[in-house]
């Protein structure tokens, strides 16, 4: 990799002004994704400030039922914490799905949501990318898009969003909070990932100098009986081809409250809101369920490659909703 | 940096990573590369207790922590349930396994669950992150049951 | 013990057959083994290669001014400055050592690119981390040409395949065509598999130490021998100067079998730098420089009689190689041997692409092969409403069925009524789709694996010292099958000496020539030639005792003897004459069966693999447990053959778009349940101790088998490797 200067700040001030005096300077967590782009050559940072030693890796109870989760907890440390998995089962089960072991024990709960990309022509350099070089164009269009996104694309990239805890994330309407020499800025995590459009270099709502400091849970009750599904191409360690997120209350055969959230279909965390606007207040049958995911799907744009997920969405919403509904273990 | 119970002073530029300190300037060549990029599970060593892949480490972010490699958890009950058990053909990803399989024991105690209870799904799941292309998994899985009884 | 103790007679053997623990696992485990990558020298340089990222070109301009200036390059070697290497030989039948060019390419001999990954430069640093970065900045300028990339757009334009001297693929017997026409049930149908990779866990890499005119290469290398001959014939320098060190190696499969790019890079690199240079190559770099397993086009036809019994068998193949060289697989090979049938066709064609030559992959043909001959078989069950293990039974032939050779040894009967009895076969609901276990619908499938049995000569020592110790002397390679295991069990055997006493060395060029391992032919091979040497060794042992008796110790005491060695030498012309005369009368082959359950999510379509058990036909088995381990390991490598794996070539630019363990999905332990493996243990009587080789047949017919259940489970028939989920997606 590029040689850089390294910094690890003691605290949080420390760390946002270094960024701030330096625009070539990049945020390190666990190094998870960071590091394997630096040695790609696809992240290039003069200087890197390891946010490792920052006081940012507790989880607090919030007033209300919610939770306050430092931005430097460990992704393993997430879905072990016992609150987590009362309150918020989705989440654990998301992230445990996600990565290894090994991986979830350095990632860390910012770097997460900073996650890049894993479309092959992203990360190969000898290929056109406009998320990797703006205006160089986009091999993935007409090559190989499996993975791609079906969801949220333009004509200029199709790159799905990674994680699978944004997913749950989504589903929770998370609050990103960040800091910089401006001061603190909340970030509805609907705002925080950005569709592509003409700019699908410009990922996150975060400017350069911006540092996450905690994600805020806020009190979801329906999300007490919620669940993650993960279909992907191996039984572990692989990204999501679909995801789903979902947190349902039915009463007398009539869903009462519903959370869905996509993810391995679009090019950011997709909390399917119109699939909820259908579901809420109607039955929860198996027929509602795929006319929910139907309609979330109208805007889907499809490819040769990824043509299959329309369907592999709808099969997995309908079975994840009905597994909540019966309480039924996935196993 | 603590490493295998000794304390090391190192002076190593900040982009090389953990796995290639301790490969080519501490010669623990127990830490193999089978990706350098967090896709095999070869380079798997503990830090603090914790189990990591070393490769998308960079040595200077484990600046204090005592860092176990598969030659410094000798004589482990777990080396010698492999070779009992066959867990291994070519042995190259081998250390990572035995160590991530001890990270992995240490994480489910402090889950507060019973070592017996882990059966072989639940040890097959949290072992994904290791690769085997020899495809050693059956013994491997064996031995790490063995060991919990 | 005494001599009489010593004879190789009735008794029953000690440790053969015993489930031994390997002799080097405590070494693994520890952390001890050192791979090619991690040998120390004063001194030490390291390499990295700068690959090309077209298809086809010539090199107009080479920038490594960046390069140059990164702290800590040494040189970067590019063709306008490397010393040139001499080309690699021609393939020629009477130097069998000619089969390791893997590529005709001279690397840095010419600006030309000859496919997308080509290594154009190779920088050498003080750091590993200086020379992959300075890698990064070398910007070759490429004048392009046209190339030909699209293995599925080329396929018409196919040409018949080159036969191969150690094995037919095709036959014509009978009208097959014409029998089809007429037979009263007919399967027909066309299979592609994709391209795969080997994906050894170690990635490749080189450690090369000049002194003048000799050489020590550190390699991971499946063929110890043929390298350090094409080493020397490369750099012009003697054979004997040349020492090729390979203790362990960290998986192969065919991977590295052949000599790449890598391997000269680093020997050529380390003479131009005059320092000792390690490659270790990235795992992309092994994508991009070291040859997978071809993709292939299959047609099957099939054609019986209302009671099941074959009238007619076709069986046709594309498969592809690299305009710079490949190894056509014999795709059609294993349906020479599998069904008896009045009329057989079998043919094989090729497409040369601007590619990387492809490269043997564990059970070459077999493996691909047998996906389509064994899909099609269940399918023709299906078509007749016929039970598939009874199918077989049905054209299970007498004699090899395209030219009537006797079979040396072939047990498949037993093999299918064990493998049925054990897995509960027969309870099945034998209708597609009927049997479901909450969300899963199950299926079982079953399929046959087939492999040839070949051996090569091999050159071993036995050194028996009058302290009792005995020493095994072979430059054999050990990648993980058990190699030195079972020849350290075969020698005490043999002697009559407790296992411990018995010390093999191998991996090293300076010991006496064994074979490659590749073709499934190592074990059988240096057991011949370990049995050859222990019987010299006990004849001269008599000879010094002059029929006294007395332990080994006591005759060599007597004798005044401090040890004995006993050497055999393989005789190339004499057991290649043998080996062809013996093929025109007989076949042998590893084979077995291979039963499995599945489970396929009624809403999206995930294949979990539930349960395995295989029966193998494999000749005398000599460690229970290595084998078993053999066994599981091809299995486990048709699993990913079966339903994950996939190497994405871009037909645009023939840039291989995965070259990563994180999308190139093998299988992890959540993918493999328990695996129940069982043998017949039937010795082979043409092989010596009745051995045959393990290390290939398991992998062949895996794809089948899951692709029968998969069939069972949900009704839908997949013809394209890799199963993945969207092929079984209900609609």
């Amino acid at each position: 990799m590029k040689p850089f200067a390294y910094l690890k700040p003691a605290d949080v001030d420390e760390a946002v002004l270094a960024v701030a005096a330096d625009p070539g300077a990049r945020f390190l967590g666990g190094g998870t994704n960071l590091v394997d782009l630096m040695r790609e050559g696809i992240e290039r940072p003069a200087t890197v400030v390891d946010l490792t030693a920052l006081p940012l890796d507790e989880v607090h109870d919030l007033p209300g039922g919610g939770l306050r989760v430092g931005a430097l907890v460990r992704n393993s440390a997430l879905a072990a914490d016992r609150r987590v998995a009362a309150r918020y089962p989705m989440l654990a089960q998301a992230i445990l799905a996600g990565a290894s072991a090994q991986l979830r024990n350095m990632a860390t709960v910012g770097g997460n949501l900073l996650q890049r990309t894993r479309c092959p022509y992203f990360y190969d350099r000898e290929s056109a990318c406009n998320k990797r070089e703006p205006g160089a164009g986009c091999d993935a269009i007409g090559g190989f898009n499996r993975s791609h996104a079906v969801l949220g694309g333009s004509g200029s990239c199709i790159a799905t969003h990674p994680s699978d805890m944004c997913v749950a994330l989504a589903a929770l309407d998370a609050v990103v909070e960040v800091r910089s020499v401006r001061g603190v800025r909340r970030i509805p995590i609907a705002e925080f990932h950005l569709p592509p459009g003409d700019t699908p270099h410009v990922e996150t709502a975060l400017a350069a100098d911006e540092l996450i400091t905690a994600v805020e849970l806020p009190p979801v009750p329906v999300a007490v009986r919620s669940r993650y599904r993960k279909v992907r191409d191996r039984a572990s360690y692989a990204f999501a081809l679909v995801s789903v997120a979902a947190a349902l209350e039915v009463r007398d055969g009539v869903v009462t409250d519903v959370r869905l959230a996509l993810g391995g279909v679009a090019t950011t965390p997709w909390r399917a809101r119109e699939a909820e606007r259908l579901l809420l207040g109607g039955p929860a049958n198996e027929e509602a369920y795929r006319r929910a995911a139907e309609a979330e799907l109208a805007p889907a744009a499809v490819r040769p490659g990824n043509a299959f997920k329309t369907g592999l969405v709808r099969a997995t919403v309908a079975a994840t909703l009905r597994d909540l509904d019966l309480g039924e273990e996935i196993g | 940096m603590r490493v295998n119970g000794a304390e090391e002073k190192l002076d190593v530029e900040p982009w090389v990573s953990l796995a290639d300190l301790l490969r080519d300037r501490l010669g623990l060549t127990g830490v193999k590369k089978g990706c350098d990029q967090g896709a095999c599970g070869a380079c798997t060593v503990l830090a603090d207790g914790t189990r990591i892949n070393s490769c998308l480490a960079l040595a200077v972010q484990y600046d204090g922590k005592e860092i176990t490699t598969i030659e410094g958890v000798a004589p482990h009950p777990l080396q010698e349930a492999f070779v009992r058990h066959d867990g291994l053909q070519c042995g190259y990803c081998t250390p990572g396994q035995i160590c991530s399989a001890i990270g992995m024991l240490a994480e489910h105690a402090a889950s507060g669950a019973d070592p017996a209870a882990l059966d072989e799904a639940e040890i097959r799941e949290r072992m994904s992150g290791n690769l085997c292309r020899c495809g050693a998994y059956n013994g491997i899985v064996d031995a790490i049951k063995d060991v919990t009884r | 013990m005494t001599t009489t103790e010593t004879e190789r007679a009735t008794a029953p053997a000690t440790y053969v057959g015993k489930p031994v623990d390997r002799v080097d696992g405590r070494a693994k485990v520890t952390g001890e083994a050192r791979f090619a990558a991690e040998h120390h020298y004063p001194d030490l340089a390291h390499a990295a290669l700068v690959h090309a990222a077209v298809a086809r070109a010539r090199i107009t301009a080479i920038d490594t001014a960046a390069a140059r200036a990164v702290p800590g390059v040494i040189d970067v070697l590019t063709h306008e400055n490397a010393p040139a290497m001499k080309p690699p030989p021609k393939f020629s039948p009477l130097d069998l050592s000619t089969f390791v060019s893997a590529t005709s390419v001279n690397y840095l001999a010419t600006d030309e690119v000859h496919w997308n990954g080509q290594p154009v430069a190779v920088v050498v640093a003080e750091t590993p981390e200086a020379a992959r970065h300075a890698a990064t900045l070398v910007r070759p300028v490429y004048q392009e040409l046209p190339a030909v990339l699209d293995f599925a757009a080329e396929e018409p334009n196919a040409v018949p395949q080159k036969g191969n001297l150690l094995q037919e693929s095709e036959a014509d017997k009978g009208d097959a065509e014409a029998a089809l026409k007429t037979a009263p049930v007919t399967v027909d149908l066309r299979f592609t598999t994709p391209p795969y990779h080997h994906n050894a866990l170690e990635p490749h890499a080189t450690t090369a130490v000049w002194d003048g005119d000799r050489l020590t290469v550190h390699e991971g290398t499946q063929n110890i021998a043929w390298l350090r001959k094409h080493l020397a014939t490369r750099f012009g320098v003697p054979e004997r100067g040349v020492r090729v060190l390979a203790p362990y190696v960290g998986g192969g499969f065919g991977g590295k079998a052949m000599v790449w790019a890598g391997t000269l890079l680093a020997v050529l690199a380390a003479r131009a730098v005059g320092r000792p240079v390690r490659l270790a190559l990235s795992r992309a770099a092994v994508y991009h420089t070291v040859g997978g397993r071809t993709p292939s086009t299959q047609r099957v036809a099939l054609g019986a009689d209302a009671d099941g019994r074959l009238t007619a068998i076709v069986h046709t193949s594309v498969s592809r190689t690299g305009r710079i060289g490949g190894m056509p697989e014999p795709v059609t090979a294993a349906t020479r041997h599998l069904y008896a049938a009045p009329n057989i066709h079998l043919r094989q064609h090729v497409v040369e692409l601007d590619l990387l030559a492809n490269t043997a992959m564990r059970a070459p043909g077999e493996a691909i092969g047998t996906f389509a001959i064994e899909s099609a078989m269940d399918e023709l069950a299906w078509e007749l409403g016929l039970d598939p293990v009874e199918l077989r039974l049905r054209n299970e032939p007498e004699r090899n069925p395209v030219d009537g050779k006797r079979f040396s040894r072939r047990l498949l009967r037993e093999a299918y009524a064990l493998g049925a009895e054990r897995f509960g076969w027969r309870d099945r609901d034998p209708r597609a789709g009927a049997t479901r276990d909450g969300r899963w619908l199950v299926g079982m499938g079953v399929a046959t694996a087939y492999h040839p049995t070949l051996m090569l000569p091999a050159n071993v020592s036995v050194r028996l010292g009058a302290d009792g110790r005995v020493v095994v002397r072979c430059g054999l390679q050990e990648m993980g099958m058990g190699a030195a295991t079972v020849q350290a069990q075969i020698a005490a055997d043999e002697l009559g000496v407790p296992l411990e006493s018995v010390r093999v060395e191998y991996g090293d060029s300076s010991l006496p020539d064994a074979p490659g391992a590749g073709g499934s032919v190592q074990t059988a091979s240096i057991a011949g030639g370990v049995v050859a040497a222990c019987d010299k060794l006990k004849r001269m042992v008599r000879r010094l005792g002059r029929g006294a008796p007395g332990t080994y110790a006591e005759i060599l005491a007597r004798a005044g003897r401090d040890h004995v060695t006993a050497e055999v030498k393989a005789n190339m012309p004499v057991f290649m004459i043998r080996t062809l005369l013996e093929r025109r009368r007989l076949v042998k082959a590893a084979c077995g069966v291979h039963f499995c359950e599945v489970r396929v999510d009624r809403d999206t379509g995930e294949i979990r693999v539930s349960r395995w058990l295989g029966v193998f036909d494999v000749g005398r088995i000599v460690n229970a447990k290595t084998a078993a381990s053999q066994l599981r390991g091809g299995i486990v490598m048709g699993l990913g053959m079966a339903l994950s794996e996939e190497t994405l070539v871009d037909p645009r630019t023939g840039r291989i778009m995965n070259p990563s363990l994180a999308d190139y999905h093998v299988p992890v332990h959540a993918d493999v349940p328990h695996i129940d493996v069982h043998y017949l243990d039937e010795p082979d009587p043409t092989m010596p101790l009745g051995l045959v080789g393990i290390g290939e047949v398991s992998i062949a017919g895996v794809a089948a088998a899951v692709a029968n259940a998969v069939r069972h489970a949900t009704g839908v028939r997949v013809l394209d490797l890799p199963i993945t989920l969207d092929k079984v997606l209900p609609g």
